[in-house]
C-alpha cells in the first residue's frame, strides 16, 4: 500500500478497535476481517486466515496477530504502528485504572460490570471462532479438520503446535 | 534503570496483611515479562501466572485473580494489562513500559521472520496448500476456546440471551462491533443490576 492516507486510516481504525476489545484481541476478529478484507483490498481471505495461523503458532501474545496485519499492509512500518496502534489507547487506559485503585475487586459495580460484560465477550469469541471457521474453509474437508482439532483441544492436553504441523502436512499433501 | 521504584509503590492496602511488598526494579520487571513472551504458544496468560505466583511472588494467588478480572474488563489485550498493572505498581511508569516492552519485543520479531518467510514462499503451490490446513487447525484451536469459555458462562436464560443477540447481531447481521457493544453492554449490565438484590 503506497498512500499514506489510508495508512493513517487504518492506524485510527486500530486505535479505536484498542478501545473496543473487550476480552482480548480474539474478540474482534470479525471487525478485523471486516476492515481489511471486506472494506479495503489489503488482502484476502486465504491471507487473513493464513497470517491468522502464524500468530497461532508463534510464541507471544495473541496480539501479535495485528502486528503481522499491519505488516501485510504497510511492511515494516506498517507493523510497528499497528502494534503501537492496538496497544496504545488500551494501554493508557489500563495504566490510569491502576493508578486509580487497588481495591476493584470489593467494589460493587466492578463485579456488576465484569457480570454485565461476560455474556458479551463469549459471544465476540463464538462470532470470531465462526468467523475463522468460515474464512478458512475451502471444501467439506476443512471443515473436518477445524472439528477434529477442537475436539482433541477440548478432550487432550496435547501442545496445539502438533495439530498444526498435522494439518499443515495434511495441506501440503494436497488433500485440502 | 530507574531506581524510584520504592517510592512509586501504592499504599499497602492492596497487600495481604503481613506480607511485605516485594521490591521489584524496572530492569527485574523487563526480563520477567521477556521470558514470559517467549513462552507462550496460542496465548501467554498460563505463563504470566506461573511467573507472577509461583516463581517470583511478585503477587499472591488472590491478587493474580483481582488482576486478572480487572484486566478482562479493560480493553485491550488481557495479558498486556496484566503486563502494565505489574509493571506501574513495582515502578511507576517506567516499570509499566520496561514490562510491556519486554513482553511484545521478541514475539514481534519471531513473528515478522514468519511473516516475510511467508510473503516469499506462500506463491509455492505446497506451502499454500500447508497454509490452507494450518488455517483450519487454528480456527480449530479458537473453536475449542470459545467453547471452553462458553460452557460455564451459558448456564442462564440472560446469558444465554445476550450472547446469541451479539452473534446474530456480528455474524449475520453484521452490525459494526462499535455499535454492537454500545447497545448490548448497557443492556446486559442492567439486566445483571435489576437482577441482582
Amino acid at each position: 500500500m503506497s498512500d499514506n492516507d489510508s495508512l493513517w486510516a487504518f492506524v485510527f481504525h486500530l486505535s479505536l478497535l484498542s478501545l473496543l476489545a473487550i476480552g482480548g484481541v480474539n474478540t474482534i476478529l470479525p471487525e478485523l476481517h471486516r476492515f481489511v478484507v471486506l472494506d479495503h483490498p489489503w488482502m484476502t481471505n486465504e491471507q487473513f486466515t493464513a497470517l491468522y495461523a502464524l500468530a497461532q503458532a508463534a510464541p507471544g501474545p495473541n496480539v501479535i496477530f495485528v502486528t503481522l496485519i499491519g505488516w501485510q499492509v504497510a511492511g515494516l512500518a506498517g507493523a510497528l504502528l499497528a502494534t503501537l496502534a492496538i496497544c496504545g489507547p488500551a494501554t493508557v487506559i489500563a495504566y490510569v485504572a491502576t493508578r486509580l485503585s487497588t481495591q476493584w475487586q470489593h467494589l460493587k459495580w466492578f463485579r456488576l460490570l465484569r457480570s454485565g460484560l461476560i455474556p458479551l465477550t463469549t459471544g465476540l469469541m463464538i462470532a470470531s471462532a465462526w468467523l475463522l471457521t468460515a474464512a478458512s474453509a475451502q471444501n467439506v474437508l476443512s471443515y473436518v479438520i477445524t472439528a477434529a482439532t477442537a475436539l482433541v483441544m477440548l478432550t487432550t492436553r496435547i501442545n496445539p503446535l502438533w495439530l498444526l504441523a498435522l494439518a499443515g502436512g495434511a495441506g501440503a499433501a494436497g488433500i485440502i | 534503570m530507574d531506581m524510584k521504584s520504592g517510592k512509586l509503590r501504592p499504599d499497602d492496602q492492596g497487600t495481604v496483611q503481613g506480607s511485605p511488598e516485594p521490591k521489584v526494579s524496572v530492569r527485574e520487571l523487563f526480563w520477567a515479562f521477556l521470558l514470559v513472551g517467549l513462552s507462550g504458544f496460542g496465548g501467554v496468560l498460563p505463563f504470566v501466572r506461573h511467573m507472577l505466583v509461583d516463581k517470583r511472588r511478585w503477587l499472591t494467588s488472590a491478587e493474580f485473580t483481582e488482576v486478572l478480572g480487572l484486566s478482562q474488563l479493560l480493553p485491550g489485550p488481557n495479558v498486556v494489562n496484566i503486563s502494565i498493572y505489574v509493571g506501574a505498581r513495582f515502578a511507576g511508569a517506567a516499570g509499566a513500559s520496561a514490562a510491556l516492552l519486554g513482553l511484545m519485543v521478541i514475539p514481534i520479531a519471531i513473528v515478522l521472520c514468519l511473516g516475510a518467510a511467508y510473503t516469499r514462499y506462500s506463491d509455492l503451490p505446497a506451502v499454500a496448500n500447508a497454509f490452507r490446513g494450518i488455517a483450519s487447525a487454528a480456527a480449530g484451536l479458537v473453536v475449542a476456546m470459545a467453547i471452553k469459555i462458553a460452557w460455564p458462562v451459558l448456564r442462564s436464560g440472560r446469558t444465554i440471551t445476550i450472547a446469541v443477540l451479539v452473534i446474530v447481531a456480528i455474524v449475520i447481521l453484521k452490525v459494526p462491533l462499535v455499535w454492537t457493544l454500545a447497545v448490548m453492554a448497557p443492556v446486559s449490565i442492567v439486566w445483571i443490576w435489576w437482577k441482582t438484590p
